[in-house]
C-alpha cells in the first residue's frame, strides 16, 4: 500500500462515548489497602470466607511482581493507588426495569438495551459500574430453573454451587490481575444452567466503565450442568476519560458431561482503558467450551481465553478478531490445555493493525504426557494497514505422545493494491474499499458471531477504518 | 565459580595486550545465572547448567590417531584440525594463496585490523551473553578464514574440533568472512575422541559482503551426555547468499543460538537443522531473523525427531523492521514424534514492523504415519527398520538443500551412520 494514507483514529465514538453525573452512594476511595477490602467486605456483607479469600488475594497480588518480561512494559504506567476500588449506587441488584433510576437509564437506553433487544434477548445483566443496576431474566428461562443472577447473589443465594467452583478454574494466584480480581471483585454473572436446559436465547450482559480512574473488577462464573447448553454474550462499550482506567475481569466457564458454553465477548473500551482479563473454561467428558472474543477498542488489552480439556472428548475452541489502531495494543490469544484423550481444539485468530496499532498473538498448547488422539490446529493470521503497523506473533506449543497431532500456522499479509485498484475501478471510494477488504478478512469468523453482533462488529470495523486511508 | 575459572589457562599469552580475556572473564561472573523466568530460557531445564564439573582440558594424548580419524571428505581445499583447543594438524592443499586460513591467535597478531572488526563484533542476543562472555575469557584458538573479494574457494574447506578427556573444556571458534562476490563452503565438525562427558562452548560467527556465497555446514557429535553451547551470527549484505545447516547428532544438553541479520538489499540467509534426539538429551535452540533491508529472504527449517524421553526447545523469531519492505521470510520447526514420552515445545515467533512483508512460520508436531510404517513392512522390512528408514527420510529431505552433489553424498552417509541404518539402534 502506498505511504500517503494517514491514520487517524478520531471516529465517531457515538456509541458509548457520553457520560452521566451519579451520585455514588459507596465509594471505597482511592488506593488499595487492606481496609479497602474490609470496607467492601462490609458494604456487600460478604461471608467471613469470601473476606478471608480477598485478603489472601491482595497479599498474593502485592507479592507477584508485574509481568514485563514478556508482556508490555506499557502496565507500568498503571498507578494502582489513584484508582477506586468499589463505587456501588447500592448493593442489590434492581428486580424490575422501573426501579432502575432514571438517569441510568438514560445511560442504558443511549446503548440500546432496552426497547430494540430486550425481545431478543433471554435475560439481561446490566453491569453499571460494579454492581449490577438492572436485572431481569424473562420467565421462560427462570421456569426451566437456570439461575442468572450478579455474582454477589449468586454467592449470597446459592452458596452450594458457587463455592463448590468459584476461584477453582482460575486460582487466584494464576496471575497478577487474576489476583487483584480475587481482592476486589464486584459485579458480573453467576450463571447455573441445570441438567439437560437447552437455553435458546443468548444470555447477554453489557458492561460498562463511568467513573474516572475506576477500575472495574466484574467476576462471572458459568456452571452448565450435565448435558445443557447455554451462550452468553458481553458487550462492552464505554465513555471517553482523560487518564488511563483499569479493567480486569475474571471469567471462570465450568462445563460439565456433554455441555456446552459459549461465550461472546465484543469488547470497545475507550482508547485510555487497561483491559486485562483472565478467562478460562473447564470442560468435563464430550463438553465443548468455545470463546468468540473480538477486541476493537482499549489502550492495552491482554486477553487469553483458555479451555482446560479435563476429560475424554472435551472440546475447545477460541475464535479471535482483534483490531488495533494508533495508540493501541491488542495483545490476545488462547491456551489450550489438553489434559485426557481424544480431546480437540481449534484457535483461528485474526488480527487487523492500522496506523501505529500493534497486535499481538500470544497462545499456548498442551497435550499432556501418555495421552493419546489428541489434536489442535491453530491458525493466525494478521492484516497490516499502513507502514507504521505492527503485528507479532508468540506461540508456545508442547505436545507430548506419538498419537497426537498439532500444527501451527501463521501469515502476515496486507491488502493487496490489485484488489484496491479493482474495486476503484468499479466506482468504489478507496476508503470503502478498504473496510470492504478487511471485512472480507475477517468475514468467516464475523459469522459466526450472533446476527446483532455481527452487524454491530462490521459496522465498527467501518467505523474504525474511517480516516485511515488518505 | 567453576573449576573451569580456577584453572590456570594452558597457555598465556597467546592473545595481543588489547584482547582483554580478563575483563571478558569479569564479564562473565558478573552477568546474571539464566533462569526460568528468563523468556530467554523458557522451558530450558536450567539445572543442566552446572559447569562446576568441568575442567581445564588437558594436552591431546594421541594426536596422531586424531589426525587420522579427521577424514572428511575425499576432495577438499585445506583442513585444520583442534584436540583439546589446540591445533594438531593444517594442510591446505587446494586453497588459492590470496585466502588467508590461519589459526585464531594468529589472525589476531598479524591481521589485527581486520580481526577486531569482525571477532565477536555482534552481541549475543539470544539469551547466552554470559557464556559468550566465558567464551572469550576462554578461547585460545580457533579457525579464521577471510576469503578476498572475487575468489572462489572450488572445494570445501574443513575444520575439526576435538574434545578428549572426562570433563575436559573446549571453546572451539571459527570466524568466516566473505569478501564481495566470494563464493566458499565449510564444513565444522565437533567430535568426541572418547565418548567422555565433556563441556563445550564455541562461537563461529559469519559474515558475508555484498553478493558473497557462503555455504556453511556444522556437524555436532560431541558425546551423548556433554554439555555443549554453540552460538552463531550471521552477518548477509546486499545479494549475499548464506546457507547454514548444523546436524546435532550428539551432546546431552546442547544449546544453540543462531542469529542472522540480513543488513544489505536482495540479501538472503538459509538456516537449516536437523535433530535426531533420543533418551534423556535435551536440545535448546534459538533463532532470530533479523531483516534490516529491503528485498531480502530468509528460510528457516528445523527438524526435530524425538524418541525415548527427550526434550527439544525451538524458540524462534522473525523480525521485519521498519524499512524492510519488500521481506520474504519463512520459518518452520517440524517435531516427528517415536515415543510418548518425548517433549518437543515449540515457540515460532513473528515481530513485523512493516506492512510490505510476505511472513509465515508454522510449527507441526506428529507421529510417523502408520500407512507409511505398513507400507514398509508389507514388503519385508521390519518395524524398527521401517522407522530409522522413515527418519532418515525426513531428515534427508533437508540435505538436499545442499547444492554441491559431494557434500550432500557425505553429508547423507553421515546421517545414515547416525541413524544405525542396516544395524541395530543406538540408544
Amino acid at each position: 500500500m502506498s505511504t500517503d494514507t494517514k491514520p487517524d483514529l478520531n471516529i465517531d465514538r457515538s456509541i458509548g462515548d457520553f457520560r452521566y453525573d451519579v451520585a455514588y452512594e459507596f465509594d471505597a476511595g482511592l488506593g488499595l489497602t487492606a481496609r479497602t477490602i474490609d470496607y467492601i467486605c462490609d458494604v456487600k456483607k460478604d461471608p467471613d470466607w469470601i473476606r478471608k479469600f480477598r485478603q489472601d488475594a491482595l497479599k498474593k497480588f502485592e507479592s507477584m511482581p508485574m509481568p514485563t518480561h514478556w508482556a508490555s512494559p506499557d502496565l507500568n504506567n498503571i498507578v494502582f493507588e489513584n484508582i477506586r476500588y468499589y463505587l456501588s449506587q447500592g448493593t442489590q441488584a434492581k428486580r424490575s426495569w422501573d426501579e432502575v433510576p432514571e438517569d441510568v437509564k438514560r445511560t442504558f437506553e443511549r446503548l440500546g438495551i432496552p426497547e430494540q433487544e430486550r425481545k431478543f434477548l433471554a435475560g439481561v445483566e446490566a453491569q453499571f459500574d460494579s454492581e449490577a443496576a438492572y436485572s431481569n431474566i424473562k420467565a421462560a428461562v427462570g421456569e426451566q430453573g437456570v439461575i442468572f443472577v450478579g455474582s454477589t447473589e449468586g454467592l449470597h443465594k446459592h452458596p452450594e454451587i458457587f463455592r463448590k467452583w468459584f476461584g477453582k478454574v482460575i486460582p487466584t494466584g494464576d496471575n497478577k490481575f487474576s489476583a487483584l480480581n480475587s481482592a476486589v471483585f464486584s459485579g458480573g454473572s453467576f450463571i447455573y444452567i441445570p441438567p439437560g436446559v437447552k437455553v435458546k436465547h443468548p444470555l447477554q450482559a453489557y458492561f460498562r466503565i463511568n467513573a474516572e480512574n475506576f477500575g472495574q473488577f466484574e467476576r462471572t462464573l458459568i456452571i452448565a450442568d450435565e448435558g445443557s447448553e447455554v451462550m452468553y454474550m458481553e458487550g462492552c462499550t464505554a465513555p471517553k476519560f482523560e487518564t488511563a482506567t483499569l479493567h480486569s475481569a475474571v471469567v471462570e466457564l465450568v462445563a460439565l458431561k456433554g455441555a456446552k458454553i459459549q461465550y461472546i465477548t465484543v469488547q470497545n473500551w475507550s482508547p485510555n482503558v487497561f483491559n486485562l482479563v483472565t478467562k478460562r473454561g473447564l470442560a468435563h467428558e464430550d463438553a465443548e467450551i468455545k470463546w468468540i472474543d473480538c477486541n476493537i477498542g482499549s489502550r492495552l488489552t491482554m486477553k487469553y481465553p483458555g479451555v482446560i480439556m479435563k476429560e475424554r472428548g472435551a472440546r475447545g475452541e477460541v475464535v479471535s478478531i482483534a483490531l488495533s489502531g494508533d495508540g493501541q495494543h491488542q495483545d490476545t490469544g488462547a491456551k489450550m490445555i489438553h489434559a485426557a484423550d481424544d480431546t480437540t481444539s481449534n484457535i483461528i485468530s485474526k488480527s487487523i493493525s492500522l496506523g501505529k496499532g500493534r497486535a499481538t498473538y500470544r497462545g499456548l498448547v498442551q497435550i499432556g504426557r501418555h495421552l493419546k488422539g489428541c489434536k489442535n490446529n491453530t491458525e493466525c493470521d494478521a492484516l497490516l494497514i499502513n507502514t507504521d503497523s505492527r503485528t507479532d506473533t508468540y506461540p508456545a506449543i508442547t505436545v507430548h505422545g506419538k498419537e497426537n497431532a498439532c500444527q501451527h500456522e501463521a501469515s502476515v499479509s496486507k491488502i493487496s493494491a490489485e484488489q484496491i485498484f479493482y474495486m476503484q475501478q468499479r466506482g468504489i471510494p478507496k476508503a470503502a474499499a478498504m473496510s470492504l477488504a478487511v471485512n472480507g478478512f475477517v468475514n468467516d469468523l464475523v459469522q459466526q458471531f450472533p446476527m446483532e453482533y455481527s452487524v454491530e462488529l462490521k459496522r465498527l470495523i467501518d467505523l474504525e477504518m474511517e480516516g485511515s486511508v488518505g | 565459580m567453576s573449576t573451569i575459572l580456577m584453572e590456570k589457562d594452558l597457555e598465556t599469552g597467546v592473545w595481543p595486550e588489547w584482547f582483554d580475556q580478563s575483563g571478558a572473564i569479569q564479564e562473565y561472573e558478573s552477568a546474571p545465572r539464566p533462569t526460568r523466568k528468563d523468556e530467554a530460557w523458557r522451558f530450558a531445564n536450567i539445572s543442566a547448567l552446572d559447569l562446576s564439573q568441568f575442567q581445564a582440558a588437558p594436552a591431546p594424548s594421541n594426536e596422531g590417531r586424531l589426525i587420522t580419524a579427521s577424514s572428511g571428505l575425499e576432495k577438499f581445499s585445506a583442513k585444520m584440525v583442534f584436540a583439546n583447543n589446540t591445533l594438531i594438524h593444517e594442510e591446505a592443499p587446494q586453497l588459492p594463496n590470496e585466502v588467508l586460513f590461519l589459526p585464531l591467535e594468529v589472525a589476531a597478531r598479524e591481521h589485527a585490523a581486520l580481526f577486531r572488526k569482525y571477532f565477536m563484533a555482534q552481541p549475543v542476543e539470544l539469551g547466552s551473553h554470559k557464556f559468550a562472555a566465558l567464551h572469550k575469557g576462554k578461547v585460545t584458538s580457533g579457525a579464521f578464514l577471510h576469503v578476498p573479494a572475487n575468489t572462489e574457494v572450488a572445494l570445501p574447506v574443513e575444520i575439526f574440533h576435538w574434545v578428549e578427556g572426562a570433563h575436559s573444556s573446549v571453546f572451539p571458534h571459527t570466524l568466516i568472512i566473505c569478501g564481495e562476490n566470494s563464493r566458499v563452503t565449510v564444513v565444522d565438525r565437533f567430535q568426541s575422541a572418547d565418548g567422555l562427558k565433556a563441556f563445550a562452548c564455541g562461537v563461529n560467527d559469519l559474515h558475508l559482503a555484498p553478493g558473497a556465497r557462503l555455504t556453511y555446514v556444522a556437524v555436532q557429535d560431541w558425546s551423548r551426555d556433554s554439555l555443549a553451547f554453540h552460538l552463531n551470527s550471521t552477518i548477509v549484505d546486499a545479494q549475499a547468499t548464506s546457507t547454514a545447516l548444523t546436524a546435532n547428532f550428539g551432546g546431552g544438553f546442547l544449546r544453540g543460538e543462531s542469529l542472522s541479520r540480513l543488513v544489505g538489499e536482495g540479501s538472503r540467509s538459509e538456516m537449516y537443522s536437523i535433530n535426531p534426539v533420543e533418551g534423556t538429551r535435551e536440545i535448546d535452540q534459538r533463532t532470530l531473523q533479523d531483516h534490516l533491508a529491503p528485498n531480502a529472504t530468509s528460510d528457516l527449517l528445523y527438524l526435530n525427531a524425538l524418541d525415548d524421553a527427550s526434550r527439544t526447545i525451538f524458540s524462534g523469531l522473525i523480525k521485519v523492521q521498519p524499512g524492510a519492505h519488500g521481506t520474504d521470510a519463512y520459518q518452520k520447526v517440524r517435531n516427528l514424534i517415536l515415543s510418548d514420552e518425548a517433549d518437543p515445545n515449540s515457540m515460532p515467533g513473528l515481530e513485523i514492523l512493516n506492512d510490505e512483508v510476505r511472513c509465515s512460520h508454522g510449527a507441526t508436531n506428529g507421529p510417523i504415519s502408520n500407512e507409511e510404517l505398513f507400507y514398509l513392512q508389507a514388503r519385508g522390512i521390519p518395524r524398527e527398520t521401517g522407522c530409522r528408514l522413515i527418519v532418515n527420510g525426513f531428515f534427508n529431505a533437508l540435505l538436499q538443500k545442499i547444492a554441491d552433489p559431494a557434500l550432500r553424498d557425505y553429508l547423507e552417509g553421515l546421517l545414515a551412520k547416525r541413524l544405525v541404518l542396516g544395524g541395530t539402534p543406538q540408544k
